[in-house]
């Protein structure tokens, strides 16, 4: 109910007097109202603004957190006030809202900034009122979509390959996204340069060439050299044909993909080949074969997955469908109109050119257009009159649709700017948020190889570096985990040397070493002896930087076997998938999410935050959260 | 050509695309003023360029049994909900259908507004608002009954009859809404009243007048015990 409403409440019950003499059963006893009805002024000081409201102006809205007894918490005795620590600013619209009954909308705060204060203040966006209410909703509308797209594109185009793709998948996404792996990348500037071959070839062919010896004809360079046309027109269709079924193979939905533009178009690029090669050299069919050929130029078309500024122009005429239909039925209409007209105001003219409405067809577009090549002209007053208007109308009806279409494409152009400048800021922010993480990683880690934890009895901690006392709560966090897991932090370099080892196969007498030890931390890295491996196995290991190669390696991991003196927890590494989830282990109460383990170009392997067991693939998820405990 | 038209309106649309919203909403806000000075001249300017002051704090308080502090606690919400100081009929309606989701209370309302409206010009100024709500409160028992009377009154002729009463008591069952339990019947509303005229037409005559009333209620105990059970509302 509104706030006002609160205020008619005791005179509606008052008024109830009325229904007594009605009543048929007596009345209720009213509810014992035991808290002071005493008006008093409250002070609200919003980082350091001090507001001052009647105590009944906030408990109008019981259920947010001013009006409810939750503001308690925030009661401050020795000033006698409630303070809190948010934007002052904002605060002033939240009062007002209180007071007034009617929340509004400041334009020049950001959406999410507001937002985020009224979910502090418990209060519902809905009730937001009429006058701000449509900017709300679309200025909230406007930063999901792009908060959408971001992630969208993020995930979509660099999101990793799950480590268990099968060559379908991976032939699929090197096919989508060339600039993912080298070979995907040749593939893709090798099929663009026979795109452009074939098509210059196309055009060329048709040029007159200087005649052969002995013959006055001029001919078509296509028909002189028709070897060599021929030749490159089938190494061009070869490589379209294959590249067409290497598509169609690795598609993942096969029907999907066939009914889509781009595999229409590279079907009709190279079908008049085949059927070219199936037909005879038959006179009568062969004009028809003729026309076939036509449909080669589509191979222009290919150009589009090359070329991000054709697919901005067909998702630009796509989207503006509509304007683009009434466009046509208006010039239609017009034209159907002006010819009828055209043609009867010419119909007495001698050896006129208007021989009929259709041919007045002709005349009514080039004049609508403003083209007027002048191979049909009006003669008569009346005809060059209607002419006129035929021109002037003309402008009008094309310039209505066209600043429609025009603004779409410019929409949709920066819509994909600002996609390629997200990405490029995502990989800034990405590499920046992984350094922070890996600075608590080997800050932690270092604190151990100092011997932070064992020596905690003797007296000899002190000459550890200074760290903050935040610094000490979260490697005593750390360390909880380590125990609660009974598994060890290790860095990268030692997991991954640890990891080339077991697979080059080192593992006779390291592992046994290895496996004698408490606490693995993986179906392969060892928690003490990791420095001894190093220095035997450092030599050795070169980490693989390719994504796809380490998790080939990190996938032999999964099936080593590792089986002696191991705890519960460890015994399970072999169901281990690097993509496990939390839920197997309820000890990990804490879970410290990882770096996104399959950060997009950069190749390294996680910092072992939790390897291998609490690993996630949800990297986005874990992004934002890790950005968090870096700022803790 | 018609590229060079489209580029031309594009720059035009394109030179003022964060003020598009502002010129619609200043163009709306615009048309609406044009729209109410022509259409409402009279009507819309009235009530707010009308801004009621009540009488003093003093006189209020000599007038009614408030005090100070519940006269303040009082006007300053009246005051927030009508800045302009008077309540009209279609606010009211308002306010009381919020209280009653499941019915209909115009029609209740509106008897109420009434017997609220001392002036009957159409709004209910404070001093009404709090003389009312002073006898209902904080009035005696006779004065209560004597504005239940007035309430059930409708033409004000000083005598209830059988009409006055259907409408008032259709209106106490419109509130209800349809959804009751037991349903409502045809004659409900026929029977209630019947019972009404039974209990507090004393001479018969098919109309029941202010001592009458008074009397009958007097001597039935549940409504004086139910008198009593509002004082504490404020």
């Amino acid at each position: 109910m509104a706030a006002g409403v609160a205020t008619w409440l005791p005179f509606a019950r008052a008024a109830a007097v009325g229904w007594l003499p009605l009543a048929k059963k007596s009345m209720p006893k009213p509810p014992v109202d035991k808290k002071s009805r005493n008006d008093e002024i409250l002070f609200v000081n919003v980082s350091g603004l001090r507001f001052q409201t009647w105590k009944n102006t906030l408990d109008r809205y019981p259920d947010t957190l001013l009006g409810s007894s939750e503001k308690e918490f925030f009661f401050n005795e020795d000033t006698q006030e409630y303070f809190f620590d948010r934007d002052p600013e904002m605060f002033r619209h939240i009062l007002n809202f209180y007071r007034t009954g009617k929340l509004h909308y400041p334009r020049q705060e950001c959406i999410q900034a507001f937002d985020e204060e009224l979910a502090f203040y418990g209060i519902v966006p809905d009730i937001i009122g009429d006058c701000c209410m449509e900017e709300y909703r679309d200025r909230k509308k406007e930063n999901q979509e792009r908060l959408a797209e971001d992630t969208e594109a993020e995930m979509a185009t660099d999101a990793p390959l799950p480590p268990h793709s099968t060559r379908r998948e991976r032939l699929w996404r090197a096919f989508e996204n060339p600039h993912t792996s080298t070979m995907a990348l040749v593939f893709y500037y090798v099929t663009g340069f026979f795109i452009a071959v074939s098509v210059i070839a196309n055009v060329v062919e048709t040029v007159p060439c200087r005649p052969l010896k002995g013959s006055k004809k001029e001919l078509p360079c296509g028909e002189k050299y028709s070897l060599a046309f021929f030749c490159m027109d089938t190494a061009c269709v070869l490589i379209f044909t294959f590249e067409y079924l290497m598509r169609l193979f690795a598609a993942p939905s096969r029907c999907k993909f066939m009914r889509s533009v781009m595999s229409v178009i590279d079907v009709v690029a190279i079908m008049p080949y085949y059927i070219g090669l199936v037909m005879p050299e038959n006179e009568d069919v062969s004009g028809a074969f003729v026309t076939l050929r036509v449909f080669r130029v589509f191979r222009i078309f290919k150009f589009s997955r090359h070329s991000q500024g054709l697919r901005i122009l067909g998702y630009t005429l796509k989207s503006c469908a509509s304007e683009l239909g009434f466009l046509l039925f208006s010039l239609t209409m017009a034209i159907i109109i002006f010819a009828t007209v055209m043609f009867y105001a010419e119909k007495g003219t001698k050896g006129t050119n208007f021989s009929s409405i259709p041919a007045s067809f002709w005349y009514t577009i080039v004049t609508m257009t403003t083209l007027g090549y002048g191979d049909m002209v009006p003669t008569t007053i009346a005809g060059k009159i209607f002419g006129s208007i035929c021109s002037l109308s003309g402008v009008l009806v094309i310039a209505l649709p066209v600043p429609v279409i025009v603004s779409n494409f410019s929409r949709i152009y920066h819509q994909n700017q600002r996609a390629d400048k997200m990405r490029a800021q995502q990989k800034v922010r990405l590499a920046r948020i992984r350094l922070a993480k890996k600075g608590t990683t080997n800050a932690f880690l270092q604190y151990k190889e100092d011997g932070g934890f064992q020596d905690r009895d003797s007296n000899g901690t002190l000459c550890l570096k200074n760290r903050s006392s935040f610094e000490h709560q979260h490697h005593h966090l750390l360390h909880c985990l380590e125990k609660t897991t009974n598994h060890d932090f290790t860095d990268e370099l030692t997991y991954s040397e640890m990891c080339m080892t077991e697979s080059v196969g080192y593992r006779t007498s390291r592992s046994t070493s290895i496996s004698s030890q408490q606490g693995m931390t993986t179906s392969c890295c060892p928690r003490r002896s990791k420095r001894r491996a190093i220095r035997l196995a450092n030599s050795t290991v070169s980490v693989s930087r390719g994504s796809v190669q380490e998790l080939d390696t990190l996938h032999v991991q999964k099936h080593s076997p590792e089986p002696q003196s191991r705890s519960s927890l460890n015994a399970r590494t072999e169901d281990l998938k690097l993509n496990c989830d939390d839920r197997d282990f309820t000890a990990a109460i804490i879970s410290i999410p990882t770096p996104p383990a399959n950060t997009p170009d950069e190749s390294l392997p996680p910092s072992p935050a939790i390897p291998g067991i609490l690993r996630n693939s949800r990297a986005t998820a874990y992004t934002h959260e890790t950005v968090k405990i870096s700022s803790l | 050509m018609g590229a060079v038209v489209g580029t031309l309106a594009m720059q035009s649309r394109q030179r003022r695309p964060s003020r598009e919203f502002e010129t619609h909403q200043t163009r709306q806000h615009f048309s609406s003023l044009q729209r109410s000075n022509f259409d409402k001249l009279d009507d819309d300017f009235e009530p707010s360029v009308v801004c009621h002051r009540p009488e003093a704090l003093e006189q209020l308080e000599a007038q009614t049994n408030f005090n100070k502090k519940e006269l303040q606690v009082l006007y300053r919400g009246f005051k927030n909900e009508c800045p302009s100081g008077v309540v009209s009929e279609e606010t009211f309606k308002q306010i009381y259908s919020q209280f009653f989701p499941h019915g209909d209370s115009s029609t209740y309302a509106h008897y109420l507004f009434n017997s609220f409206d001392s002036t009957h010009n159409g709004s209910i100024k404070f001093e009404d608002f709090v003389t009312a709500l002073s006898i209902l409160l904080r009035g005696s028992t006779i004065e209560k009954l004597q504005w239940t009377f007035n309430l059930y009154d409708i033409n004000g002729d000083g005598y209830i009859n059988k009409e006055e009463m259907t409408d008032i008591v259709k209106a106490i069952y419109d509130m209800m809404g349809r959804f009751t339990y037991p349903a409502l019947k045809t004659d409900t509303t026929k029977q209630h009243v019947d019972a009404f005229f039974q209990k507090m037409d004393k001479n018969r005559d098919g109309v029941v007048t202010l001592d009458e009333f008074i009397l009958s209620c007097q001597e039935d105990a549940n409504i004086m015990r139910s008198l009593q059970l509002f004082e504490n509302v404020i």
